[in-house]
């Protein structure tokens, strides 16, 4: 807990320093050239630039960590209420790519795994090859192409929200979701494939083989279940990869997510915003990457001994 | 020996060739394109392949297939240089955390940790929020995303050569730190991060196109792959193409280059060498 505390120490510093030291005056930054003097003033008092920088950073920290991540210039609004509402477009997305990805990924790697070294396998590791190759908007305009403009199964992009119903909201989430997550699965099937590879030469699996179990037993029962915890944890890490993708694919779909409205406050010059969604996402990210690696010590006897 | 395993390593012969197609067409392009790249013509806007334009044109009547073959020395340009950043601030860091140790590893590799927490998109989002979009914003912010990796990676091999006889004997013999970490330790570290130089470079070129698509990286109306597919979005009814072939060149393009590092990785692996 110290090693996650100190590192999102270091996240909201990063922040900080990027949004309030680099560019040297904030506000003239969000006023722009053609503002007044007294506009940039105005700003400064009103974000509390006339203070010392330690003096931000400890007030700006603080009301972070109760929730309070700024006002939106933009739209008068809380930043944290905006993240929020956007998060119920994000966050789904994400775990529908994450899904995707498992589904594809695990019995992809199983086979090519019990397979090696055969037809089944190259094909496997030919596909990953590509999955890993072709960048996740472009698979997202090639589905809008294809189902949405050819097949017009789906519509091209926008989300109406939740309130239309579970399933139009899902199905808005269908291929920005499978966008984002089938072509990531390349890195999670390969993990899967060499962690299979690995506990397959294990003397206890030749044993229960020997035994006369049916190879699925054998390969459910003991071959994969020890090889998931290199499977989880990379998956674990894919998830913060994933959800810094969903920020492009969202410009694809026109969804109105996290990334999208960061996008539109960089042209709106909404420091604030930026700032809190940059922050929010960070830590999410350092968050999974810390919670994975007490994953593995939890899952894995070997690594606490260790 | 190695020339001749190279060339049995199917990955690597494919992963070099295309390699070489792609510099050679970058290097091409600054001397030859078909049309030029920022030539408008209105009359010729949004076809698809014909014989003038064999990959069409975009929405302003610029050939598709000049705009392409230019745009690959942005990717190579950005990857270089965004690899270049990370690698040497990287290895920097890890040479620091991993020879001297102490509370300076466990400062440095917290601010690690806190760095892998902003992947290109995200440096960039902040870096662009201060700073006017550009070219230059996505090299660094891709240089930035590397950081951890080449760090952790100088780190892991200082942290295990630096206690080796070799070094000691160094020591005895009243050679200073400089020349432990320069001459001594520096050189076994290098294969693992030319690997993952190899590695990082086509990354670099899928973020790069990233940012571009998503505005916060090479502007209108410079060739850039990733800014060619952000135009080409409104027009995909009306000429695919224009999304069809430069994503198409981002993907062969990452392909060869993983399929290169895939294959040096391998060749230069010490189980398989002699």
């Amino acid at each position: 807990m110290a090693t996650l505390a100190v590192t999102l120490l270091f996240v909201s510093l990063l922040v900080f320093l990027v949004v309030r030291v680099l560019p040297g005056d904030p506000a003239l930054v969000i006023v722009g050239t053609e503002g007044s003097p007294e506009a940039v003033e105005r700003i400064r008092k009103a974000l509390g630039l006339d203070r010392p920088l330690v003096v931000q950073y400890v007030e700006w920290v603080g009301h972070a960590l109760q929730g309070d991540l700024g006002r939106s210039i933009q739209y008068d609004v809380p930043v944290a209420g905006l993240v929020v509402s956007r998060l119920s477009v994000t966050l789904p997305l994400t775990v529908m790519a994450a899904v995707f990805m498992a589904l594809v990924a695990i019995p992809v790697g199983v086979y090519a795994a019990t397979h090696q070294r055969r037809w089944g396998d190259y094909a496997v590791m030919a596909l990953s090859q590509l999955g890993v190759a072709v960048p996740a908007f472009w698979a997202g305009l090639l589905l809008v192409l294809l189902f949405a403009v050819h097949l017009g199964w789906f519509k091209s992009g926008g989300f109406d929200g939740w309130g239309q119903g579970v399933g139009q909201g899902l199905k808005a989430l269908l291929l920005p979701a499978v966008a984002l997550g089938l072509f990531q699965f390349a890195v999670l099937a390969r993990t899967t494939r060499s962690a299979m590879l690995e506990v397959l030469r294990e003397e206890y699996v030749k044993t229960a083989r020997a035994k006369g179990l049916a190879e699925g037993r054998v390969l459910f029962r003991h071959v994969l279940r020890n090889a998931m915890i290199p499977i989880l944890t990379v998956a674990g890490i894919q998830l913060g990869q994933l959800m810094a993708g969903s920020i492009v694919l969202e410009s694809v779909f026109y969804l109105p997510g996290l990334g999208r409205l960061a996008i539109g406050a960089i042209s709106a010059r909404d420091l604030p915003v930026v700032q809190g969604v940059v922050l929010f996402v960070a830590s999410v990210i350092v968050t999974i990457n810390v919670a994975v690696d007490i994953l593995y010590g939890v899952l894995d006897p070997r690594i606490r001994y260790e | 020996m190695l020339r001749a395993r190279a060339l049995r390593h199917v990955t690597f012969v494919i992963g070099l060739a295309v390699t070489v197609v792609l510099l050679a067409t970058a290097a091409l392009s600054l001397v030859y394109t078909p049309k030029d790249p920022l030539e408008m013509s209105i009359t010729s806007r949004l076809q698809g392949p014909t014989g003038a334009h064999p990959f069409g044109t975009d929405q302003f009547g610029r050939d598709l297939l000049s705009r392409v073959m230019r745009g690959a020395i942005t990717s190579i340009l950005v990857g270089v240089i965004a690899v270049g950043i990370g690698m040497g601030i990287g290895v920097l860091l890890g040479v620091v955390s991993g020879y001297f140790g102490g509370w300076l590893d466990e400062g440095f590799m917290r601010l690690m940790d806190a760095v892998q927490g902003f992947p290109a998109i995200l440096s960039a989002l902040l870096i662009s929020a201060v700073f006017r979009p550009s070219v230059a914003i996505s090299m660094v912010a891709i240089g930035v995303a590397f950081l951890p990796v080449f760090a952790r990676l100088t780190r892991a091999s200082f942290l295990e050569l630096r206690d080796r006889d070799f070094v000691s004997a160094a020591r005895a013999l009243g050679a200073g730190d400089a020349t432990i970490i320069g001459r001594h330790i520096m050189p076994n570290t290098l294969s693992p991060l030319i690997v993952q130089a190899t590695i990082s470079f086509p990354v670099a070129i899928l973020a790069e196109a990233a940012l571009a698509y998503l505005g916060l990286g090479t502007q209108p109306p410079h060739p850039s792959w990733g800014l060619m597919l952000r135009e080409s979005q409104a027009f995909l009814a009306t000429n695919p193409w224009f999304a069809i072939f430069p994503g198409g060149a981002i993907a062969l393009t990452v392909l060869g280059l993983n399929l290169l590092g895939d294959g040096l990785r391998d060749l230069l692996d010490p189980k398989q060498v002699g």
